[in-house]
């Protein structure tokens, strides 16, 4: 008995095409929340559906697919997106950055920069920048309408009022191109800098709250501050304790039950391509084989 | 000033069959305090909310005297322009606070908010004016990080008024802003408000059920009945020699004085 | 609304023909006739007295000159002393009653209506402020004529909700003569006073009368009318009730 065969990507192909309308609007519109018909996918909301969705739309057999969590290539999440489309469109996948053609990740944009043909699909859990402020979708969409945007602001300020500074690490709200104030999914800000002027093509899918939204390739992309509290992004006291990289986004990681712990590249492939590169952190063990390459070296 | 700043002409809203106002005209001036009297069901309220421009009218005219000189209908303007009238130009003071006020926000954000949404974008700036604000709707500045949740009724509606008035507005519409405080609450809400409409200048247009409300705060007064008008005229002339009999009996049952 | 001056020659003001009756519509309909022909000039420099048995229309006359009561028929006409041009307040536009109440007519009721929290001095001060007049200048003044009217320093930052009814009195009087309104209008002022603030009274009235200012008020204390009254008229005359 042989199993039913899956269409190309699992969904069919009307709803690929429903779903690449909503994403050419979204780009033509960059910014702009764009609703579609969202379809029930064999995860539970909360895996992905939307970016999934987004992939399998774009998805073609020559596209190389690297899916990230958090960063890492090797969470369960990761894994089962990976394995899904592995089975379901047989495409090629990889870890690498560079290799890839579709990215999809869930909270980060990889440290290594994007290039040009390469599309980065965001899985978004909410969607609207406001929803929090203003729980009324009618009002939300008269806000955006209208670019009424002094309520985006209420947050921020709060954010000064309690904390001394804006205290928002992820999720922070940007406007596109002087016009649609946009959630960028909650990506740590770290990573808000690299989504403006991007030469990649940047999509997000929101599978439970159906909303695909767009930045084209070299969108200008602000993130939101006050004059006298300028966006700023994390800074790290240390660098990477295996790569030691600096400037990149880093993990805390315990590493017993008395409190130690250190700091390591949130992006697993970044972390892994520059010790293949020969950089070593303070924290990486002294290996006895590479001792011994090094010292007949 | 030599011309009206809301000008009023034969306005009807029908639910249905139902009248909610009908043949309604008059004209507030900059400055003034109209005040709209009633008991429920008379119309007031539909006549605030249509003449602010939250309720849409069956027919009839609202025309607004825009800053920059224009006169328009407010039925002629985009959306846009509405909304930014009533957040900058306009308040609106709820009879129940939690309607005007974002609860779950912090009173400094609360005032900061209209400074916020006309681009204000320097945090100290507008913490600033906000502590101002607060000073002078009698709220310690100590409490500006604090939610309204944590307020009580009558420290809420004077955080409502602050809110409203942040943005220096030229009319403000109120509906019984003292309608839901203790009586002892309502004298100070209500006094500190009659301070703040002279001192700015404000042109107001009160609906309240409250007769010794209106005497204190307006000079002039529309009296509703079953959606009309049935009297208007000086606050005191329509108070202390009423001519309609709805007139008569109100003063008789309300006010002894 | 304004006529022109030859009209009205020079009086200050003038009733015409005025009638004024209540109906009671709580009682049937029921109407009740307060005065008719009211007819009487006003000029500066001038106190009329309106004299007559209680309950003869005299208040009610004062009234309708404040616009606080509107008239059946006839005309109350205000004449602006810099324009010359004569307003008819009795025709009862709001708008002209508020400016001609600002600008041209000052009263002195009964009674002080309190404001709930508004301080005696401020009270007094408000005409002027609400005419233009700095707020530390018109508290000075103000509390020069609370002074002259002997109320205790230590009441001026209260509000009068408090006060005895003497105390109300003057910072009403106060209030009523800090202006220099081109017409007064007095209901008993002097009515709970006693006889040294009396005497200030009638030499503040005194003072107005040498300014120009014309005075229509009502005095049932003798010794006060003899010593300012320069006409009486007398209201039993207009008295709808007489005829009644």
């Amino acid at each position: 008995m042989t199993l039913p065969e899956y269409n190309f990507a699992y969904l069919d192909e009307q709803t690929k095409r429903m779903i690449r309308r909503s994403i050419l609007k979204g780009i033509a519109i960059p910014g702009y929340q764009v609703p579609f018909a969202s379809r029930e996918m064999p995860m539970p909301y909360g895996w992905g559906t939307g970016g999934v969705q987004v992939t399998a739309a774009i998805l073609g057999p020559d596209d190389v697919l690297k899916v990230i969590d958090q960063g890492a290539d090797d969470t369960t999440n990761a894994v089962s997106i990976r394995a899904f489309f592995a089975k379901t469109a047989n495409v090629a996948t990889t870890t690498k950055t560079a290799d890839a053609t579709v990215i999809q990740t869930r909270h980060r944009i990889p440290e290594a920069p994007l290039s040009a043909g390469q599309v980065i699909v965001y899985q978004v859990p909410i969607p609207e920048p406001l929803r929090f402020l203003e729980p009324r979708e009618t009002e939300t969409r008269v806000i955006h309408g209208l670019e009424e945007y002094g309520l985006i602001h209420v947050k921020l300020y709060e954010d000064i009022a309690q904390h001394g500074h804006i205290a928002t690490t992820y999720a922070y709200p940007v406007k596109v191109e002087d016009r649609y104030v946009m959630d960028p999914s909650p990506i740590p800000k770290f990573d808000n800098p690299k989504m403006n002027g991007s030469p990649a093509l940047q999509l997000f899918g929101a599978g439970r709250e159906k909303r695909i939204y767009a930045l084209p390739p070299f969108t200008h992309v602000v993130s939101l501050d006050f004059e006298d509290h300028p966006f700023e992004v994390q800074k790290f006291k240390q660098p990477c304790a295996l790569c030691n990289a600096t400037g990149v986004y880093l993990d805390e990681v315990v590493t017993d039950d008395r409190g130690s712990r250190m700091y390591v590249c949130s992006d697993t492939d970044h972390c892994e391509t520059r010790r293949e590169e020969g950089h070593r952190g303070p924290g990486l063990p002294i290996s006895g084989a590479q001792t011994v390459k090094e010292d007949a070296a | 000033m030599t011309s009206p700043i809301l000008s009023v002409r034969d306005l009807e809203r029908r639910y249905g069959d139902f009248i909610g106002c009908t043949d309604i005209s008059f004209d507030v001036w900059p400055g003034e305090v109209v005040a709209i009297v009633g008991e429920s069901g008379s119309g007031k309220t539909t006549l605030l909310n249509c003449i602010s421009g939250r309720l849409d009218r069956s027919s009839g005219s609202i025309r607004y005297n825009m800053r920059d000189g224009r006169f328009p209908d407010l039925a002629d303007l985009s959306e846009a322009e509405r909304r930014f009238l009533m957040r900058t130009d306009w308040g609106f003071v709820h009879q129940n606070p939690a309607d005007g006020l974002r609860m779950r926000v912090s009173a400094g954000a609360n005032v900061g908010e209209r400074l916020m949404a006309i681009g204000d974008r320097h945090y100290g700036e507008i913490r600033h004016t906000a502590t101002e604000w607060l000073g002078r709707v009698e709220i310690a500045g100590d409490r500006i990080d604090d939610k309204p949740v944590a307020f009580s009724g009558g420290m809420r509606q004077r955080l409502q008024i602050a809110r409203n008035l942040v943005t220096r507005p030229r009319l403000i519409f109120m509906d019984e802003p003292t309608g839901g405080l203790d009586v002892s609450v309502q004298a100070r809400v209500l006094d500190l408000l009659r301070g703040l409409v002279s001192d700015l200048g404000l042109a107001v247009v009160i609906v309240t059920h409250d007769l010794a409300v209106a005497r204190l705060l307006s000079q002039r007064m529309i009296v509703m009945k079953s959606g009309r008008i049935v009297e208007t005229g000086l606050t005191d002339r329509v108070l202390d020699d009423p001519h309609h009999p709805y007139t008569q009996l109100l003063v008789a049952s309300i006010l002894e004085s | 609304m304004s006529v022109s001056s030859n009209e009205t020659g020079n009086a200050l003001l003038s009733v015409r023909d005025v009638a004024k009756s209540f109906t009671m519509h709580l009682r049937d309909g029921v109407i009740l006739p307060v005065v008719n022909d009211v007819n009487f000039e006003l000029f500066a420099g001038e106190c009329v007295v309106l004299g007559g048995p209680s309950g003869v229309g005299k208040s009610s006359i004062l009234r309708m000159v404040y616009g606080n009561y509107s008239i059946d028929s006839g005309e109350i006409l205000i004449r602006d002393r810099v324009s010359g041009e004569a307003h008819d307040l009795g025709a009862g536009d709001p708008r002209l009653v508020l400016d001609l109440r600002r600008d041209c007519i000052g009263y002195v009721s009964q009674f002080l209506r309190a404001v709930p929290r508004v301080s005696a001095l401020d009270i007094v001060a408000e005409p002027l402020v609400s005419r233009g007049v700095d707020r530390t200048v018109a508290a000075e003044k103000a509390a020069g004529v609370l002074n002259r009217l002997h109320l205790p320093e230590a009441l001026f930052d209260l509000p009068p909700a408090t006060f005895s009814g003497g105390e109300k009195q003057r910072v009403n009087i106060a209030r009523g003569f800090i202006t220099d309104h081109p017409i007064l209008l007095l209901d008993e002022p002097t009515a709970s006073l006693d006889a040294a603030n009396r005497d200030v009274v009638i030499s503040m009235i005194r003072e107005k009368l040498d300014a120009g200012t014309a005075v229509l008020g009502i005095f049932h204390d003798q010794p006060v009318r003899d010593a300012v009254a320069t006409r009486t008229i007398d209201v039993s005359a207009f008295s709808a009730r007489r005829a009644a």
